[in-house]
Parts: C-alpha cells; sequence; structure tokens
C-alpha cells in the first residue's frame, strides 16, 4: 500500500527539479537584465523602439561583439587573449599605414592580415609548447605588439585611411540590403564561430580542453595544436574587427590598446555566462553580453549622459550582474573550478 | 679746379670706398645672444607624441635648439596624466631651462607648475593650459575658436532649417574644451532661435564619437550641424553622418594639419577653424628666446600669445594652406 502523500511528494520533486532548470544563471540574469533595460528605454526614452535606432544600436557595439567572438574561442579552451585589442590596433593601424605609403591595397590588407596572424600563432605556441600561462604570455604580447609597431611600423597614434583605400570604404562603411555592414560581419562571424564551436571537431577539442585538459590529451585530443589554433584564430578575427573600425572611421587611433577596450572584450564575454574557468558557454552568451553593453550605451547617450558618467554607470550595473549571480550560484567545491578567478 | 683738388677728391673716394669693403659694424648683441642659449636644456612634456599637433611643436623647436646649440628633452606620458605628472616631477629636480608644458586637463599639473617655477624653472604652456598661469601660453583662443565654430553652424542652419545643432566635445575639462564650450555659449546666446539637443564627449576617439554622433542622429533626424572640438576625433562624427545619409553640416576645429585640407576638399567637414601647428610653433621658439632673454626669474613674465584662427573651407582652400605632418618625418 502506498504510503498517502507519494504522489503529491513525486509532483513536488518534479517541481522542484523544473524549477532547478530554470534557475537564473549568469546568461539568463544578463538576458533578462536586457530585456529589462530594454522595456524601460522603450517607454522612456522617445524614439529609442525606433527601428533605425535598434540599427545604430547593434552597429554601435558590433566591433565589440566581434572581438567578443574572438575572446570566446580562446576563453573557452581556458585561455585568455589580452593581445587581441593590440593586435586589432596595430595590425590594421599598419594596414592602413603601408596603403598611405603607396602599397597596393590588397597588398597591405595581406601584410596587416599576417601581422596579427603571427602575433597569433606566437601566442599560442608560447602557451601551447613553452606552456606559458595565458594571462602573461598575451599580457607581455599586447605590450610588445603595441611597442613595435609604434617603434618601427606606425609612426604615429593615429593613422588616416589614404584616399587610394576609398575601394574598401564599404567594409566599415557600407549597407548591405539596408543593414550596415559591420553588423552583418558580426553576425557573419557569429554564425561561424558558433559552427567552429558546435560542429567541427576542433571545436569540440576546444571545450575539452577548457573543461579538462588532462582528461583531453590522454584521451588522445591534439591538444597543443589547438591551442595554436585558437590564438591564430583570435588574431584573425581581431584583424577583421580592426579594419572594420578603421574603414568605419576613416582612421585608425592605435591610443585604443591603452583604453579599457580590452576589459569590455572580456566582460562582454563573462557577462554573458562564459566562466573563464573554461570548459562552458558559446557564442550565444558574447551575443547577449554585447546587447546589454550596446543598450545600454545607447540609451545613456539618448539621455546625454556625459561619457565619464557613462563609464560609473555601467561598471556598476555590471558588478550587479555578478553580484546577483554569486548569490543566486554560489560557488562551493563542486561549482568551483580549478583556474577560477 | 685744380690737379691737387682732383687727386684729393679721387684719394678721399677711394678710401671711403675701401673703409665700406673692409670693414663691416659688428652687432654688439650678437655674441651675447648665442651665448645666452648655448648649453641651456629645454623639456618638452605632451599629452603625447605621435599626434599631428606635438610632432609639428617637437620639429620647429628641435630646429631651433639645433640652430642655437640648446637640447630639447621630450618625456612622452602617452595620454597618462599619472605619467606625465611623475616626468615632470623628475624634470624639476633636473632643472631644464625652459619647460615647455602641454596639459592634458586644467587640474592635473596646476600644483607642479607652480614649484617648477617656485624652483627658477620658465614654465611655457602650449595650446592646453592649466588652472595655473606660469610665464608664458602659447595657444589658441579657445574662446574664440568656439565662437567661430558655433557661428559656422549658425551660419547654416538659419531660418527653415530645423537649428538644432550638437556639440561633440573631446574631454569636458580640458583647458581647450572648458574654452570652446565657453565660446559656444557665448555665440549660441545670440541667437536664441538654436537649439542645443545635445552636449557630449567622444574622449578624443573617432570611435566613441561616431557611435554618439549616430544615436543623436537617431534621436534627431532633422538636426542641422554638429560642432566637433577636435578634428582628429571629428572623422567619427563626419562618417555618422555620411552613414545617415542626411545633409548635416559638420564644423570642427584643429591643428590644420593636411587631412584637414584634404576632408574641406571632400566635404567631409564643412569649416574647420584651426590654429596652425607650424606658425605655434614658431610662438613657442619665440617665448622660449624671450624669456632666456629676459633675465626674469621664472613666473615674472605672464605673457599670452594666442594663434591666430585659421578658417579652412571650400572659399579658402588652397595648396599649401595645411602643414603636413608625415612630411616632417621624412
Amino acid at each position: 500500500m502506498k504510503p498517502p502523500g507519494l504522489y503529491e511528494n513525486q509532483a513536488v520533486k518534479l517541481m522542484l527539479a523544473r524549477v532547478k532548470n530554470l534557475a537564473l544563471n549568469q546568461e539568463r540574469i544578463v538576458l533578462l537584465g536586457a530585456a529589462a533595460l530594454f522595456c524601460v528605454f522603450a517607454v522612456f526614452l522617445k524614439g529609442f523602439l525606433n527601428p533605425s535606432n535598434l540599427v545604430t544600436l547593434v552597429r554601435g557595439v558590433s566591433t565589440l561583439g566581434i572581438l567578443g567572438v574572438a575572446m570566446a574561442i580562446v576563453v573557452i579552451g581556458q585561455g585568455v587573449d589580452l593581445a587581441v585589442v593590440a593586435t586589432y590596433a596595430m595590425s590594421a593601424a599598419w594596414a592602413l599605414h603601408l596603403a598611405g605609403q603607396g602599397a597596393s591595397v590588397p597588398a597591405a590588407l595581406l601584410l596587416g592580415f599576417l601581422f596579427a596572424l603571427s602575433v597569433g600563432l606566437i601566442n599560442g605556441v608560447l602557451i601551447a609548447y613553452f606552456e606559458l600561462p595565458a594571462l602573461f604570455a598575451t599580457l607581455g604580447m599586447a605590450s610588445f605588439v603595441y611597442g613595435f609597431a609604434r617603434y618601427a611600423l606606425v609612426p604615429l597614434v593615429v593613422v588616416y585611411m589614404p584616399a587610394s583605400a576609398n575601394e574598401i570604404g564599404w567594409i566599415g562603411g557600407g549597407f548591405v540590403f539596408g543593414a550596415p555592414t559591420p553588423i552583418l560581419f558580426f553576425a557573419l562571424i557569429a554564425l561561424l564561430g558558433f559552427i567552429f564551436l558546435r560542429f567541427t571537431k576542433q571545436g569540440r577539442f576546444v571545450y575539452a580542453i577548457g573543461d579538462n585538459f588532462a582528461a583531453a590529451r590522454n584521451s588522445g585530443a591534439p591538444v597543443r595544436p589547438i591551442i595554436v589554433l585558437q590564438y591564430a584564430l583570435s588574431a584573425s578575427i581581431a584583424f577583421v574587427a580592426g579594419m572594420i573600425t578603421a574603414t568605419s572611421v576613416s582612421s585608425m587611433n592605435t591610443n585604443v590598446v591603452n583604453s579599457s577596450l580590452i576589459y569590455d572584450v572580456i566582460l562582454v564575454v563573462v557577462l554573458g555566462g562564459i566562466g573563464l574557468s573554461g570548459g562552458r558557454g558559446g557564442i550565444r552568451n558574447v551575443i547577449v553580453g554585447t546587447l546589454l553593453i550596446g543598450i545600454l550605451l545607447n540609451g545613456m547617450t539618448i539621455m546625454n549622459i556625459q561619457y565619464t558618467m557613462q563609464n560609473v554607470i555601467r561598471s556598476l550595473i555590471l558588478l550587479a550582474a555578478i553580484v546577483l549571480d554569486s548569490v543566486i550560484n554560489p560557488r562551493d567545491e563542486q561549482t568551483a573550478q580549478q583556474g577560477d578567478i | 679746379m685744380s690737379r691737387k683738388f682732383i687727386a684729393a677728391a679721387v684719394g678721399a673716394a677711394l678710401s671711403l670706398a675701401g673703409y665700406a669693403r673692409a670693414d663691416g659694424i659688428d652687432d654688439p648683441r650678437r655674441a651675447d645672444y648665442f651665448k645666452t642659449f648655448a648649453g641651456k636644456t629645454i623639456a618638452f612634456v605632451p599629452v603625447t607624441m605621435g599626434i599631428d599637433l606635438t610632432e609639428g611643436w617637437a620639429a620647429v623647436m628641435k630646429s631651433q635648439a639645433d640652430r642655437l646649440g640648446m637640447k630639447l628633452e621630450i618625456r612622452d606620458p602617452h595620454f597618462s596624466a599619472d605619467a606625465g605628472a611623475q616626468a615632470i616631477t623628475s624634470l624639476i629636480a633636473e632643472k631644464p631651462d625652459v619647460l615647455v608644458v602641454h596639459n592634458p586637463d586644467v587640474q592635473s599639473y596646476a600644483k607642479l607648475l607652480k614649484r617648477a617655477e617656485e624652483a627658477g624653472i620658465h614654465v611655457v604652456q602650449i595650446n592646453m593650459r592649466s588652472n595655473y598661469n606660469s610665464d608664458v601660453y602659447v595657444g589658441a583662443d579657445w574662446i574664440g575658436i568656439g565662437e567661430a565654430e558655433a557661428q559656422g553652424a549658425i551660419d547654416k542652419c538659419g531660418a527653415g532649417t530645423s537649428q538644432k545643432v550638437a556639440v561633440l566635445q573631446g574631454q569636458p575639462t580640458s583647458g581647450s574644451d572648458s574654452g570652446m564650450m565657453k565660446g559656444v555659449e557665448n555665440a549660441l546666446a545670440k541667437h536664441p532661435d538654436i537649439k542645443l539637443v545635445a552636449n557630449l564627449a567622444g574622449e578624443w576617439d573617432a570611435t566613441k564619437a561616431h557611435s554618439i554622433v549616430s544615436t543623436v542622429i537617431q534621436q534627431n533626424p532633422d538636426l542641422c550641424a554638429v560642432i566637433g572640438f577636435w578634428d582628429v576625433m571629428d572623422l567619427g562624427a563626419a562618417a555618422a553622418i555620411k552613414e545617415s545619409g542626411k545633409k548635416i553640416a559638420l564644423v570642427t576645429s584643429g591643428g590644420g594639419e593636411q587631412m584637414a585640407c584634404d576632408n574641406v576638399e571632400k566635404g567631409v567637414f564643412d569649416k574647420e577653424i584651426a590654429y596652425q601647428v607650424m606658425d605655434q610653433g614658431r610662438d613657442l621658439n619665440d617665448m622660449i628666446a624671450t624669456v632666456l632673454e629676459s633675465g626674469l626669474p621664472a613666473g615674472k613674465l605672464k605673457a599670452v600669445v594666442y594663434s591666430p584662427q585659421l578658417i579652412i573651407s571650400k572659399d579658402t582652400l588652397r595648396p599649401g594652406l595645411c602643414w603636413s605632418a608625415s612630411a616632417l618625418k621624412k
């Protein structure tokens, strides 16, 4: 004979399980936060909901999103690429400078790309074969790339796009079917990143390495080449992002290397829910994180809030999101991983 | 006429000619002039090297320093006010004869500059002043530039247009922006029909300027003009205007580098109110020479040298109006 109340108990258990499935993880918190902000702005800010404003909103953060995809590919493999912004700025600046010095545009682009690629390869080799910690290898590389390029390749802080390069102006300043090209590039790179991580063997290895490096190696994954591949991809994506910025504003301000952009890139990734401990998350997280930042920036500009104040508000909201996550998903021996920062 | 007289006259004429040919007249001040400068040290602390303005000033100062046997030392803090403050602190100990400073804002270096003058170093501030008035300020008359920029926008936004204008500042706490904003306010006060719909700062960065101006245009699709505070940053504003496909005037200001002339010619900028960097370099040189020659103790002179405004527009454009920063590198 069944004890009374069993069915109820089971129903309760089932319900609990469901609630657990719906548990608010970082990504959902940020998505909800973004949605809430979106609604508040849509109600209170005149013109926010205007379709062309929404296009502007996404366009404003598309470079950030592209750099986020680059960073995500590395972070999921339990690495980090602090050189991504330096590569982004200096490879594009050098390409513009070469074109300005009379090099043909395809040659300038190719050299810029090769510069970025070699930075990525060196990063990867240092980390995979010399077994340097990614944090220090790429931090050093970021300073080196900036210093070397400023010293030997790019004489000025701001490099202008020469008239001869007008033919590639569409990369950052064009429209396809009414959509600005930077958004389309963001979509394309996000899609390629998604396909790489989800459907290719190498992409699955990235998760394996990020989750448990020793287990991945013991089970025969080519861990070292995969790590080199990650950094090479990240640097190549950075070059594309650099050319989008450069052609969009007809110049490249290399001083962006010394700005907070690299932290914004990491934030977009971490905020979206890709743990720095690796093995978790995907491109969707990057998109969610990017959109939150985009909504914030756009709304604050409409409200005429000064840039310095915008920085304060942005950091407060980001802190709040992270605090909320640690309250709802407290860390313990089970959830914490080695390598958590 | 006697022979004797003719001989005497010829002799006198010959001796006069001889005198004129053989002996130049020495300038008694010349030797002192060169002695004043030989071995002196000029230190330059810019906001950063590698931008048209600072490269231009440094090149002109270098040529005078080389000519007069002085040493020009450049300490590049690379956009970091902290590094700049450190550079000035160590320079106070090293005691150069003249310290040329390009302030990132009105506050950061004010006390240090006072200390430098108390230590006997002449302080010359270039283009961006601090709250401390040192021996010399050489640079743009920012309030005048702000007024001229606003006037440029007002001219474009007469009756029949929306009369909406937006201001794109660089860094509101800098000596340049606080002045230009005052100038814009002065000019707009006389034209109450002009509406200032946005006043934002792009932190001297074209990418930030781009996203700010795109959003402002979304909010005000009938925007008439943008008043930008630095041409290098305003390239981003120009890109946003171009993408919007609207006819929005863009008035800017800057150092009159070739980039400005090219962009006025292309119609990217409608007008640039420029301060000619090469001329500013010349003013710097003259004032460096003046403080050294004057023999005055540091902090006594209190001179201001405003650079004349150079208007770059389709009407004034001519070859040679702008100068080229890349040519300086050669």
